[in-house]
């Protein structure tokens, strides 16, 4: 994280005598920034003002200088506590005030200076290394008795975000959510992004991924084939999907179907309900999907991609689930915890036709990753905006749509 | 009646340098001093009436002669200052003592918060203006501030010669404003220019400004300023002030003259 900051006060008449305006032009001048982070007017003329000003510089050099400029003129370094920390009571549970995340980049003070914290993501916990000054966001399950918690806010602060250099559509990092905009610009900015990261991809492995969270509409609607080219043409690296996506990719593999429905014949097949549990079985039978993709008996699709090029697979269980397919996870914590690890690297993620998989995975994502998500259904990009994934583009569109338009702009011939 | 806080000049002389103005190899004629400063006081009291309280001088202190540093009087209370430099520090206990003997409730700033008194604290009666950055901190006004509840605004001193606000501004009892705007940043500048309208602000030439035209004493329509500053006595003139002229040279080796001299003590 190349942010440094520290937070300062001025007090005193500063409006009037220019001191504030003065004390900002110096921090811009000299190639800081800040945000002002409270004013307080004076409410008669006798009575003084206040503002705390966070200052943020590129380097920490540059930061030490600013503040040595500014010192002068009477702002002054709040006077700051290191965060305190209590040992976890039990395995699993956090001190009663235990600080709760969010997933934008935040540091800690320990021993007198700010450390990062790692793997950041919304509503964990922080446990703190005292011995090797490490600190790390931590989910309640995995909390062990007597590990330092960080509780309290003293000694913590949390970054906002920096604008990122490109000016995309993931420049404003908010999320709007619209059926009435066009996409697309937003699907071409996704990728252009794509292709620069592929290039990155090829370049480092796995500290540069894509990742793609989906839901089986992708293979109801039409957009199966998209996706697989999407995973050979090595745009797409990480996948996290549920019990259905998978199972109804292999049927369509296999009997021509999703749910049932051929695929191109556009109507229901006779009996054509029992495909994807007699896939499921298949696969069952065989042992694994790898095991089925190297036999040769599923050749195509989303999940034969994921296999012969190596694409890491999550796939979440959940209570509704036929089977499930061998390699579902059906056990929540489990699930979240092999998500988690999956996660590193990503620097893309798209979550598409899937309510489920786009919170569970939104919830893990740093606010710094750019997020897409996708659906037909306007109020599930809302949701995940609600959430607490503000970050998130949204875009109100039919998920086969969003992926065949995707891959054209990537080259797949139509 | 005005009363004035002075103290004569037996042990003044050059023993350090911590002004520009001041030399070691620029020393004082002692005897010079002597008459320039009684000469002073015959005009405060005589010409213009005001009451004098003489310190009791103390060797080994040549500074102790420049009151206006001794702290600020705000009616029975007395906030005496925080040199910045230890050749003046050793003032603050005498200068308090003072204060102490003479009735006044003394207000301490923190150790370390520097405050060089009226030197650096100056104003009109609904607004001061604090000079800070070379001597005095600014971050002791919001304290003051608070203390006297008056709005002090902070102006920055960029000149080196004119190290305290008393050497570029000078507030006068008509509300006008006699001032040197290069001792003054550009935000310094408009800050003043924001409160004291256009024709009430008497800006002083370079000329008169390097004699410490500034360094000026008020009293009603009375302006005692050093010697060899016409444009300055002409302009004040013409604003219906009565300008008395007197030759401070000698303490001029010391970065300092008339207003330097002298603390207003309450009315």
């Amino acid at each position: 994280m190349n942010i440094h900051q520290e937070t300062v006060v001025l007090n005193g008449h500063i409006i009037d005598s220019l001191l504030l305006a003065k004390v900002l032009d110096l921090i811009l001048m000299m190639g800081g920034d800040f945000d002002l982070e409270d004013v307080q007017i004076g409410k008669t003329r006798e009575a003084s003002s206040r503002a705390r000003i966070t200052v943020r510089a590129p380097s920490q050099t540059l930061l030490d200088d600013i503040l040595k400029a500014i010192q002068p003129h009477g702002a002054s370094v709040e006077r700051e506590a290191d965060c305190r920390l209590e040992a976890a009571p039990a395995d699993g549970i956090f001190p009663e005030n235990f600080y709760a995340t969010t997933h934008l980049p935040t540091q800690i003070r320990l021993n007198g200076r700010w450390i990062d914290v790692e793997h950041i993501e919304m509503d964990v916990g922080i446990v703190v290394d005292r011995r090797r000054e490490t600190a790390q966001a931590v989910p309640m399950g995995e909390v062990r008795q007597g590990e330092l918690v960080v509780t309290g806010r003293e000694g913590v602060r949390v970054i906002p975000l920096a604008r990122p250099r490109e000016r995309d559509v993931f420049g404003f990092m908010e999320s709007h959510v619209s059926a009435e905009r066009p996409h697309g610009h937003v699907i071409a900015d996704i990728a252009s992004r794509m292709r620069r990261l592929r290039e990155q991809h090829r370049q480092e492995g796995a500290a540069c991924r894509v990742l793609l969270a989906g839901g089986p509409a992708i293979i109801h609607a039409g957009g199966r084939d998209a996706l697989a080219w999407l995973i050979e043409e090595e745009f797409i690296h990480v996948l996290f999907c549920g019990n259905a996506l998978a199972a109804h990719d292999m049927e369509a593999d296999l009997y021509g179907t999703s749910l049932g429905y051929g695929l191109t014949a556009g109507r229901t097949i006779p009996h054509g309900h029992e495909h994807h549990l007699r896939t499921i079985n298949r696969i069952r039978a065989i042992g694994s999907i790898e095991r089925a993709v190297a036999s040769g008996i599923v050749k195509n699709g989303i999940m034969a991609a994921c296999i012969r090029k190596h694409v890491p697979v999550v796939m979440a269980g959940t209570i509704r689930d036929d089977g499930p397919l061998p390699g579902v996870i059906t056990d929540s914590i489990q699930a979240q915890r092999a998500m988690r690890a999956a996660i590193s690297g990503v620097k893309l993620a798209l979550l598409v036709a899937s309510t489920l998989h786009a919170v569970a995975t939104g919830n893990l994502l740093p606010a710094t990753i750019p997020t897409v998500c996708v659906d037909i259904n306007p109020s599930v990009p809302t949701k995940l905006a609600d959430r607490g994934s503000f970050q998130a583009v949204g875009l109100v569109m039919d998920a086969a749509s969003f992926l065949n338009e995707l891959a054209r702009r990537l080259g797949r011939p139509a | 009646m005005t009363r004035l806080l002075v103290c004569p000049p037996d042990f003044f002389g050059i023993e350090y340098e911590i002004n520009p103005w001041m030399r070691l190899n620029n020393q004082v004629d002692h005897e010079r001093a002597i008459l320039q400063w009684n000469n002073l006081m015959a005009v405060f009291e005589r010409d213009i009436g005001v009451t004098l309280e003489r310190m009791t001088p103390v060797p080994g202190l040549p500074d102790l002669v420049f009151t206006a540093n001794a702290g600020i009087v705000v009616g029975r209370q007395a906030v005496v200052s925080r040199f910045r430099y230890p050749e003046r520090q050793r003032e603050e206990a005498y200068f308090e003592n003072w204060f102490r003997d003479h009735g006044y409730e003394i207000l301490t700033l923190e150790p370390g918060l520097f405050f060089e008194g009226a030197g650096d604290l100056l104003g009109f009666p609904d607004c001061w203006f604090g000079g800070y950055r070379q001597r005095s901190d600014v971050r002791a006004f919001p304290i003051l501030s608070e203390w006297f509840h008056r709005e002090i605004l902070p102006l920055e001193l960029v000149d080196r010669r004119f190290y305290h606000l008393d050497t570029c501004f000078c507030p006068l009892s008509g509300g006008d404003l006699l001032y040197f705007p290069p001792a003054f940043d550009h935000y310094g500048q408009t800050a003043i220019a924001e409160r004291i309208p256009p024709t009430k602000r008497l800006v002083v030439p370079e000329h008169d400004a390097l004699r410490f035209a500034c360094n000026a004493v008020c009293v009603g329509n009375h302006v005692v300023l050093p010697a060899g500053c016409p444009t300055t006595e002409q302009m004040l003139r013409e604003h219906g002030y009565q300008p008395h002229a007197v030759w401070l040279d000698e303490f001029m080796k010391s970065g300092g003259s008339a207003k330097c001299l002298t603390l207003r003590l309450e009315e």
